[in-house]
C-alpha cells in the first residue's frame, strides 16, 4: 500500500504515468512528489512506486 | 470637511539610507539586512505577480527579476497593478516604473520573454527564490518541473486556485517539499462565471509574498 495525497491506494509497482491515467490527472498540469522529492516529468514512464511510498500529486488549475 | 487632494510636484526622493532606516525600524535590522541582500524572481506579472513584486519591493527586497512576455490590456485593470496610461506597454516596463515610484532603490532586472523549458537555464542566476505567478496551468507545471530539477538549491513558491468569489479563507499555503510551497485553494479554476476577483487574487498574492519573506527570514516551516 502507498499513500497519494494522504489516501491509501494499492498501486504498488505501477509507474507514475499509469497512476496519473488511472486517477484521471493530466500529465502536463501536475507536479508529482514522492517521499519529499520531485519526480521529473521525463521519468514518469520509468519510476515505479513501492510499498510505503508517500506520493503528493499537485494538479494546477488556471488563473493568476 | 472635505479637502481637495493636491498632487505633489517633484517630490524630494529620500536617500537609500533613509529608506533602509524606516524599514529596519519596522522589520528589525536583522531581517531588513536579509531582505536588502535578497534577490527574487517573479514569473508572470498578472494579478498575482504584479502585486507580489510590489509587496516585495515595499518590504525592501534588494533585487527583483520581473519576467513576462505580455502587454498591459484594459481587461487587466480590474486586478493588476497597472494604470490606464500604461495600456499597451510591456508589463515588465510598466511594472518596473510603478515599483520605482514606490521603491526607487530596488534593483530591477526585466526579461520580456516567454519562459520555456529551453530558455529557463539562462533566465535564472542569483535569485534564491523563484515565484510562479502564471495563469496557465501547463506553464505552472512546466516551471515547477524545470526549477526543481535544474535549480534544486532555489526555493519555489507557486499558486493554484484563486478564481471565483468563494471564501478567501480557503486560500492557504502548503509546503510540498523542503523547497516547494503552494498557495491557493488548489481547486478554483478560471471558468465562465468564475472570473478573477482582485480581492481573492490579492489574498493569494499576499500568501505568496509572505511565504517568500518567511523563506528569506529563515523560517522555512509552514
Amino acid at each position: 500500500m502507498l499513500k497519494i495525497n494522504g489516501k491509501e491506494y494499492n498501486y504498488d509497482g505501477m509507474t507514475i504515468s499509469e497512476i496519473l491515467e488511472l486517477e484521471h490527472y493530466e500529465k502536463f498540469r501536475v507536479a508529482v512528489e514522492r517521499n519529499q522529492e520531485i519526480i521529473p516529468k521525463a521519468q514518469y514512464d520509468s519510476v515505479q512506486v513501492q510499498d510505503q511510498d508517500q506520493l503528493e500529486i499537485v494538479s494546477f488549475v488556471g488563473g493568476g | 470637511m472635505s479637502e481637495h487632494v493636491k498632487e505633489i510636484k517633484n517630490p524630494v526622493i529620500p536617500s537609500r539610507e533613509e529608506f533602509y532606516q524606516v524599514l529596519a525600524k519596522r522589520h528589525g535590522t536583522k531581517l531588513q539586512e536579509k531582505f536588502s541582500q535578497a534577490s527574487v524572481a517573479v514569473c508572470g506579472l498578472g494579478g498575482l505577480g504584479s502585486l507580489i513584486a510590489i509587496l516585495l519591493a515595499r518590504a525592501g527586497i534588494g533585487k527583483l527579476s520581473l519576467l513576462d512576455f505580455d502587454r498591459v490590456d484594459l481587461s487587466n485593470l480590474n486586478r493588476q497593478q497597472y494604470f490606464v496610461d500604461q495600456i499597451g506597454m510591456y508589463k515588465t516596463d510598466a511594472l518596473s516604473r510603478n515599483i520605482h515610484r514606490i521603491a526607487p532603490y530596488c534593483e530591477i532586472f526585466t526579461h520580456t520573454i516567454k519562459i520555456t523549458e529551453e530558455n529557463i537555464l539562462e533566465l535564472f542566476g542569483q535569485e534564491s527564490v523563484i515565484c510562479e505567478a502564471f495563469d496557465n496551468p501547463e506553464a505552472k507545471a512546466m516551471l515547477v518541473d524545470a526549477v526543481l530539477t535544474q535549480f534544486p538549491e532555489k526555493y519555489l513558491v507557486c499558486a493554484s486556485g484563486m478564481a471565483g468569489i468563494g471564501s478567501a479563507n480557503l486560500i492557504r499555503t502548503k509546503k510540498i517539499t523542503s523547497h516547494f510551497y503552494l498557495c491557493g485553494d488548489q481547486v478554483s479554476e478560471l471558468a465562465d462565471g468564475e472570473g478573477l476577483f482582485a480581492s481573492r487574487v490579492a489574498v493569494c498574492a499576499a500568501h505568496q509574498a509572505h511565504t517568500i519573506l518567511r523563506i528569506l527570514a529563515g523560517l522555512q516551516d509552514n
